[in-house]
């Protein structure tokens, strides 16, 4: 197998606080070297990535890629495709399939369709229960044995507070974390949005705050009870914020994500009763976007994750109360991280590197998230400065339904490598 | 475009001279359905569509009556239960109403928000006949009408608007009426039916009923659904009477008599009782009656009538 050296772009590598001007070199899917002036190994590709970042690939630990069941949506293939065109080396994909993955069969499927798509890794994450029913646990050892990298029965909250508590003890026996969508369901039931003076204006039910926020501070205690590892979900609202903040302080083993969409829009999005603005977790106030922000920068919020959720067309062009959660994210992510976060000066880019490939790979136990050589050749390769308009059309990914349609975005990926294998290169 | 643009969503997107435009051409046409004859030639020619996904008699009729005293061609349209249970969308629903050339839609449906989907995406004018717990304009605008037939005026008006805020479509179109024509608004009713964040709106919270007849000068009282006993918004209606009902003896301790309004249907002895809804300062009737004028106004606006022409429909016969 012949060698990529990617040459003269400014090298950020988390990992080891590495941040210089220098040449990659990979091969035999691993990196060789990192340094300068090595010269080009014989029948090396070479890549000038000379004003660009090079980076280890990132990764999303919040993907919906809807196979198995819903395959007119997304598949592993074109989710996996849509994750490489966003610089994504990898991402976690959440169970809600159908059928649900609680069982080795589905992620050995989903792993078989990702190694068939060949484009950016795929981990899928297990359910909690069996069927996402809330009641009995699935077979934790099980799928972990079949490729699992952490369970979750995201899309549905974990209503039973005594199914959170075993789940977190049992995972602990595979060394595994406890993802959780945190929704207090009876508070939230029929709420399409955020609870606030829009929902009020637009008559539309809202979900307040205290329904996240109250299973966050449950999801915390349990975890100081049991030991185990709990990871919050796309975090929205201040008051998560300032708990989780808390528990960290106590050395709680918790670790929180947050979604670009929480990081750039507000509930005043959803003027217009504009079904791409709908998801769940609502967009919030601007105060609690504000919160996120700094919660991204201070740490409190570990991760950058898309909770990329792709549906049809059809499926968000009907009455806001009956259109579907979710928009997708794959391919605006870093453009909107670059965008909100470092251009105002919240993250420099070795912080968001850490935020979106070193951190999510360090928490859930996977490899990459750093170019210390003999690590996997997962890079990516992005222009910090190009300025782009984004065009849902063009994604890769099958479905369109994004509030950022025609919004100007500052930074992008060019290049993605996989294993040592480019498996995006952006036309120029 | 019209005076009020292509649809009437609600009233938060007309400006006041807009609303006042609406209530002033509404007055000429009060005097056609006095007449023997209930007909003029305004909307002769015109299709419209009475689409209706949720239960109504009273919008429904009115409407009914206010494009055929204008002499439109309407259809009566019942399509019950949401469109993702009959397997029709919306959208579809109206492409294909559109496709047989209609020139207006009067929609109600149970979707807040239905009626500006529909707006968007289809070139007939759009009425919103009540979407959801949004809006429902044409009766803020009768309200607004009743109002001012009774005081002669809206600016500087206390009006208290009694009951299930939140869910109540009546209750936004009429804060947002009254303050556009500079009236002072205040809600009442327990905290577990008021919106939240609602005083950012514009509007006072009195939190009892007591408070609010002692501040106002008009109470509009909405109806209580009854399903919302059962949804644990409030223990019973029996309690509910006792803590919120606008009763005679309640408004015997007003410093003044106060104007009682109610959009319908009533739930007599829950939030009013039976003499109140019947005694000589309630306008419920006249709130009907001032329906169909301010439909058929706001029909022949958006039709693309002046005014003026509704002077003159209002003087004319028709031959």
């Amino acid at each position: 197998m012949n060698g990529i050296l990617i040459r003269g772009g400014r090298v950020i590598d988390p990992s080891r606080g590495f941040d210089e001007i220098a040449d990659l070199y990979l091969l035999d899917g691993k990196v060789e070297a990192v340094g300068r002036n090595f010269g080009t190994p014989p029948d090396a590709m070479v890549l000038d990535a000379t004003g660009q970042v090079v980076a280890p690939g990132l990764i999303d630990l919040h993907v919906h890629l809807r196979e198995p069941g819903q395959e007119e949506l997304e598949t592993v293939a074109t989710g996996a495709m849509a994750a490489a065109a966003g610089g994504f080396s990898a991402v976690c994909a959440m169970p809600n399939t159908d059928p649900v993955c609680d069982n080795q069969g589905v992620v050995g499927f989903v792993k078989a369709q990702a190694q068939r798509a060949g484009k950016a890794r795929v981990y899928p994450i297990g359910a909690i229960s069996l069927g996402q029913k809330g009641q009995q646990l699935a077979e934790f050892g099980e799928l972990v044995g079949a490729g699992a990298v952490a369970v979750s029965d995201d899309g549905k909250p974990v209503a039973s507070s005594h199914l959170m508590r075993t789940a977190l003890e049992y995972a602990r026996t595979f060394g595994i974390p406890v993802a959780d969508h945190c929704e207090e369901p009876t508070l939230a039931e029929g709420g399409v949005m955020h609870e606030g003076i829009v929902s009020t204006r637009l008559g539309l039910k809202g979900i307040p705050a205290a329904a996240e926020e109250i299973m966050v501070a449950r999801d915390i205690l349990l975890a100081q009870l049991t030991g185990g590892h709990v990871h919050l979900c796309h975090i929205s609202t201040r008051g998560s914020v300032e708990l989780i903040r808390r528990a960290k302080e106590q050395g709680i083993r918790v670790t929180a994500e947050a979604c670009p969409h929480h990081f750039t829009l507000t509930h005043e999005a959803c003027e217009g009763y504009d079904t791409n603005a709908k998801m769940n977790p609502p967009l919030r106030e601007p105060e609690d976007r504000e919160a996120i922000r700094q919660a991204l920068t201070d740490g409190t919020i570990d991760v950058i994750a898309t909770d990329h959720a792709p549906h049809h067309y059809d499926a968000k062009e009907r009455e806001f109360d009956d259109a579907p959660n979710g928009i997708v994210g794959l391919e605006t992510a870093l453009g909107l991280a670059i965008t909100e976060l470092v251009e105002t000066g919240l993250l420099d880019l070795p912080g968001l590197v850490a935020r979106m490939s070193t951190v999510p790979a360090r928490i859930f136990g996977l490899p990459g998230g750093t170019l210390a050589v003999g690590a996997p050749a997962d890079v990516v390769v992005f222009d910090p400065a190009l300025e782009w308009v984004v065009r849902p059309e063009q994604f890769y990914s099958k479905s369109r339904n994004t509030p950022f349609r025609g919004r100007r975005l500052v930074g992008r990926a060019t290049v993605t490598v996989v294993r040592g294998q480019v498996v995006f290169q952006r036309g120029c | 475009m019209t005076a009020l643009g292509k649809d009437l969503i609600g009233l938060e997107y007309l400006s006041a001279e807009q609303i006042e435009l609406i209530l002033d051409t509404a007055e000429p046409f009060k005097e056609v359905s006095e007449r023997p004859i209930k007909k003029v030639p305004a909307l002769r020619g015109k299709t419209i569509v009475n689409l209706f996904f949720e239960a109504s008699t009273r919008t429904r009729i009115s409407f009914e009556f206010a494009e055929k005293r204008l002499s439109a061609d309407t259809v009566n349209v019942a399509a019950q239960g949401s469109s993702v249970q009959k397997g029709e969308t919306l959208v579809d629903t109206a492409r294909n109403l559109e496709a047989m050339r209609i020139d207006m839609v009067v929609i109600r449906h149970q979707s807040s928000g239905a009626a500006q989907f529909l707006a968007q995406r289809i070139r007939s004018n759009v009425i919103n006949a009540g979407d959801g717990k949004h809006e429902h304009p044409t009766q803020g605008l009768l309200d607004l009408l009743t109002l001012r037939d009774r005081f002669g005026r809206i600016r500087g008006l206390k009006v208290a608007i009694v009951g299930d805020v939140l869910h109540s479509r009546v209750a936004r179109s009429n804060i947002w009426g009254l303050l556009k024509l500079g009236a002072e608004v205040a809600v009442c009713g327990p905290a577990t039916l008021l919106p939240r964040k609602i005083e950012e709106l514009g509007v006072t919270v009195l939190p009892r009923v007591e408070d609010a007849i002692q501040w106002a000068d008009a109470l509009n009282v909405l109806r209580l659904q009854l399903e919302r006993m059962q949804a644990g918004f409030i223990p019973s209606l029996r309690e509910y009477n006792r803590v919120f009902g606008v009763t005679t003896e309640r408004l015997a301790r007003a410093p003044k008599d106060l104007v009682i309004l109610h959009p319908g249907p009533m739930n007599r002895g829950v939030e009013i009782d039976s003499d109140v809804a019947d005694g000589p300062h309630s306008v419920i009737l006249p709130q009907v009656t001032n329906g169909v004028a301010v439909r058929m106004a706001v029909l022949y606006l958006l039709a693309g009538g002046s005014p003026d022409w509704a002077q003159a429909a209002g003087r004319g016969e028709e031959r």
